[in-house]
């Protein structure tokens, strides 16, 4: 396995039907990178994601994620990856101590482990007092900062983060993204997805997806310049707003 | 006169009385484009239920047109537009047969009031006969839109219309606001993205139930009380950690590709540029934004 792309793909596609929802696309992302995977609405970021996350077995083309294939070692894969949206993250009537440990059961860890982890995880997080709660009563910034832990619990070589930080306050989301920067200095690669365009510019690199094409990957900077744009928000304007698809 | 009263409104969910809104007070000008912007859990939600007549404030008045809330429900019921969070349109209706509903319901048709939906409505129309359940996110939002309007409705209420809609559709949907609001429709809309402030003409910050300020969005940004620099030198993360350990700096948040700083009394441009030993730095005073602003309020209560 090559340790330096945690996630490569060569002209992977998935159609339903006639129609193409990810049209033969290609490209690497390497060991500790964060990797911003923007697109428009009904783009096929959704049907791409679950490809790579083992949930969705491709039409054609190739591609491995931490040195698994997508065809055939799907199982590999869920081991090795951590996964967390905005939608569902944590389970909602449990209390923070008991999501923590149901899902460092799910991933495989020891139960000695999954104690001194968790002991860890909440004083990192400064949830003592908080600890016996249900998640349900926490509020949405300490919920998603809670998930994202829960997500890199089984510590994971890469992890997939699908709109992480919709809705939350502008404080929170970028305590969030501390968290992703550290995640990724201790050698954990991101891969993320977010409608904030000034969280774009914290991404290494990012691609673009466009009617199920991916038409542009580069540094925040260097697509930038290519389209002669002072934002991310004006390079993202440029290529989706010829988008023939919405969701 | 169709403009929107909250006073001292309060509302509670749960028995220990967390309040989901606190003590909020608002007036919204007929004919005017009036923003909350706040994240989730703010108490937006709320906010709009109450004077949309579906619940009852523990505590408060609420008025909508000069009509009480609670006594006057059916007038108002009758004079406005709501467009709730979640789609809330029949599925299994198609385009045509979903509008058509709502017209009924108001007891009134869809070529009555054709004029007020035509310049939505008719990018939607070549798909009437689809099913509601199977429009793309963009045109679902535009036919609960026009639902929303097929009455002709005096105020219109609007929340999140456009969370999780990608920068493009949300550019074209302020854009059918505007248009609406030159109709002389009085238009609350709530918005999680703070980029979206400064398209209303008057915005409440809100955060955990309360309200933090209300204003035009040019006000809110001249009552910002600090100097605001925006800097960006190569390897930004490092930078960040340095700038909130220098004493030099009061507070430092990343804003896309610069941060955004004030200085602590003892501090200045000239000073930290002196202290932080890096060759390329760009800094200059900037305007504040909304988000600033809101960071701010939220740091200093």
């Amino acid at each position: 396995m090559n340790s330096q792309k945690m996630i490569s793909t060569r002209d992977l596609t998935k159609t339903f039907g006639d129609f193409v929802a990810v049209n033969n696309i290609t490209f690497d992302v390497r060991q500790g990178e964060i990797f911003g995977f923007l697109g428009a609405n009904g783009a096929g970021k959704t049907t791409a994601m679950r490809m790579l996350c083992g949930l969705s077995i491709p039409t054609s083309g190739e591609a491995t994620i931490a040195g698994y294939d997508v065809y055939k070692e799907t199982e590999k894969i869920k081991q090795n990856i951590g996964y967390m949206s905005q939608k569902f993250s944590l389970y909602e009537d449990l209390t923070v101590a008991e999501n923590i440990r149901f899902f460092g059961g799910i991933y495989g860890l020891k139960n000695g482990e999954i104690k001194a982890r968790s002991r860890e995880l909440i004083n990192a997080l400064d949830l003592n007092d908080q600890k016996d709660l249900l998640v349900g009563s926490l509020p949405l910034g300490w919920k998603q900062k809670l998930a994202f832990s829960v997500a890199i619990f089984h510590h994971p070589k890469l992890v997939f983060l699908d709109e992480p930080t919709g809705g939350v306050d502008p404080v929170t989301r970028r305590q969030f993204w501390d968290m992703i920067n550290q995640a990724s200095e201790d050698g954990i690669t991101i891969f993320v997805t977010t409608h904030y365009m000034d969280e774009a510019e914290y991404c290494d690199r990012i691609s673009m997806m466009v009617d199920g094409y991916i038409r542009a990957l580069d540094s925040p900077a260097q697509l930038k310049k290519q389209y002669n744009a002072e934002s991310m928000d004006e390079v993202f304007y440029e290529l989706a707003r010829g988008a023939k698809r919405t969701e | 006169m169709w403009d929107i009263f909250l006073q001292s409104i309060n509302k509670s969910y749960t028995e220990s009385g967390e309040k989901a809104v606190n003590d909020v007070s608002l007036h919204v000008e007929e004919g005017k484009l009036f923003g909350l912007i706040g994240p989730d859990g703010a108490g937006k939600t709320t906010l709009f239920r109450i004077l949309t007549t579906l619940i009852l404030a523990d505590s408060g008045t609420a008025s909508v047109g000069g009509y009480d809330v609670v006594k006057d429900y059916k007038v108002i019921r009758k004079s406005i537009g709501y467009m709730p969070g979640r789609f809330s349109l029949y599925q299994d209706l198609t385009v045509k047969e979903n509008l058509r509903f709502f017209a009924t319901l108001f007891n009134t048709t869809i070529q009555d009031n054709y004029g007020l939906i035509e310049d939505i409505y008719k990018q939607i129309e070549p798909f009437n006969d689809r099913k509601a359940g199977k429009l793309s996110g963009g045109m679902k939002q535009k036919l609960a839109l026009c639902c929303a309007l097929i009455h002709s409705p005096k105020v219109l209420f609007l929340d999140e219309p456009t969370t999780g809609v990608d920068a493009v559709s949300r550019k074209e949907f302020w854009g059918m606001l505007k248009n609406l609001k030159s109709k002389g429709i009085t238009i609350m809309v709530s918005t999680p993205y703070m980029d979206e402030a400064s398209l209303c003409e008057e915005i409440a910050l809100i955060q955990e139930g309360n309200i933090m300020s209300v204003n035009t969005p040019d006000e809110i940004i001249a009552q910002y009380p600090d100097m605001l620099y925006a800097i960006k030198s190569p390897g930004m993360n490092q930078l960040l950690q340095e700038l909130r350990k220098s004493e030099l700096v009061a507070t430092a948040n990343s804003f896309g590709e610069y941060h955004h700083i004030t200085f602590s009394k003892q501090g200045s441009m000239e000073l930290l540029l002196k202290s932080l030993h890096r060759s390329d730095v760009e800094m200059k005073p900037i305007r504040p934004t909304i988000e600033d602003c809101f960071i701010h309020l939220m740091t200093h209560e």
